[in-house]
């Protein structure tokens, strides 16, 4: 920077023209003097109303929005934890009704299997009494039949020979024939 | 004598009001106070009136005013850490007067009060001093370890010291010119450039008016990076400042 114009020596004389503003000594008391009144001023005004009113806009905000995110956490939990009890208690009905389902399959399929039962062990008896019926007719049958038979040869032997056959040659007689 | 045309023009101090003499200097009201009082001003309307709502929500000037903050804020927790917030205040003060000077002065016709020197030594001076009374009153003699960096040889610690000594003193000096020289410089250059375009349209007529152009480039170039360079220089201020304040809250290297 150029400075051959500086005039650090007191009096500039009247007329001549003063030294490079920015250089002009005789000027510095004055400024000094108004800078200090103005900063001063300024660092008052800031520091007393102006920075702290800022800071504690800014503060309560970030509290705010602190709060309200704390807030919405808390509804978000909430919301969860209802939303497993939820879960769980359907989970639980869930398995309530299985068992009491399946309580009633088994309940039914007991029944249904003691009424078969039974009613299979009455067949059974039924069946078994008919057949000894049927079994007991047919021996009377048979044994009827062979008298039937007895008579009948006795009769036809008698209508064709004039004489009744002895009884055991009939009996002999329908044994082979039987056995035939 | 000052022709419109002299870059130096600008710079005059023009008595407002008189308020008599000290010694061989004059006490007046000049057009420099009435910027530094009207930057005041600004900045005391911009804080206070922006923020008159509190609003949660903050509208533009608001939002202007709490980016500032906040800028600053960051700027010295940065540098001087949490313990450097108690100069809060003092740097956002200096931070917004500064830019708010440096500002008013890229209006055509208005007054760079930062390109006088003496104001920003006196700026400088201020930061100066609170380092020292600050570091002095929290640490007592231990400030000075600032001149003593630990873990230095002991044959070299004397030419270290020195170094250290040179460079804290200079501090001030430099602080305050590289306002003052950016300021300045950049103001002259401005009005030299435009000057041309007066020149040129009145020494080469119709063919000035043309070639007036190019200058004209210039000027608007110049005027954008001045924009720039006003902005920077109150940050570098602001943050040299928050680095000269760390010394003071913590001396030992």
């Amino acid at each position: 920077m150029a400075q051959p114009i500086v005039t650090t020596t007191g009096a500039t004389p009247p007329g001549a023209k003063a030294a490079f503003p920015p250089f002009a000594s005789e000027t510095f008391a004055s400024q000094l003097l108004w800078f200090a009144l103005a900063f001063g001023l300024l660092y008052w005004l800031m520091s007393r109303i102006a920075l702290p009113r800022i800071g504690t806009i800014i503060e309560e905000r970030s509290n705010r929005i602190a709060a309200d995110l704390d807030d919405a956490q808390r509804l978000k939990d909430e919301s969860d934890a209802a939303a497993t009890a939820y879960e769980k208690s359907l989970a639980e009905a869930h398995d309530k009704a299985k068992a009491i389902a399946q309580e009633t399959r088994d309940a039914l399929g007991a029944e249904s299997n003691a009424k078969r039962n039974a009613l299979e062990a009455q067949l059974a008896d039924k069946i078994a009494a008919s057949e000894a019926a049927i079994s007991a007719r047919t021996a009377e049958a048979m044994a009827s039949v062979r008298g039937i038979a007895a008579e009948a040869a006795t009769a036809i032997v008698e209508r064709l020979t004039g004489r009744a056959p002895e009884r055991a040659a009939v009996e002999a007689a329908l044994d082979r024939a039987r056995a035939s | 004598m000052a022709s419109p045309i002299d870059p130096i023009h600008q710079f005059e101090l023009k008595n407002l009001f008189s308020f008599g003499r000290i010694g061989n200097s004059e006490i007046a009201f000049t057009n420099a106070s009435l910027f530094m009082f009207s930057a005041v001003g600004i900045i005391a309307l911009l804080t206070l009136l922006a923020t008159r709502d509190r609003a949660v929500v903050p509208g533009r000037m608001q939002s202007l005013v709490e980016m500032s903050y906040e800028f600053v804020a960051s700027t010295v927790r940065g540098s001087a850490g949490q313990e450097g917030m108690r100069f809060f205040p003092f740097v956002f003060s200096l931070f917004m007067f500064i830019l708010v000077l440096n500002l008013f002065g890229m209006i055509p016709g208005a007054f760079t009060v930062t390109s006088h020197i003496i104001v920003t030594f006196a700026l400088a001076a201020l930061v100066i001093l609170t380092v020292l009374i600050y570091g002095f009153w929290k640490h007592g003699l231990h400030f000075l370890k600032l001149f003593v960096p630990s873990g230095v040889p002991i044959y070299i610690l004397p030419l270290v010291t020195m170094i250290e000594v040179i460079s804290f003193i200079s501090r001030p000096i430099s602080l305050s010119v590289r306002l003052f020289a950016n300021m300045l410089a950049g103001h002259i250059t401005l009005k030299v450039f435009a000057g041309f375009i007066g020149m040129l349209a009145t020494g080469l007529g119709a063919f000035g008016w043309i070639v007036g152009i190019l200058p004209l480039g210039m000027t608007v170039a110049l005027t954008a990076l001045e924009l720039l360079v006003a902005v920077l220089q109150a940050y570098v201020f602001t943050i040299l400042t928050c680095i000269y304040l760390n010394d003071a809250l913590h001396p030992g290297h």
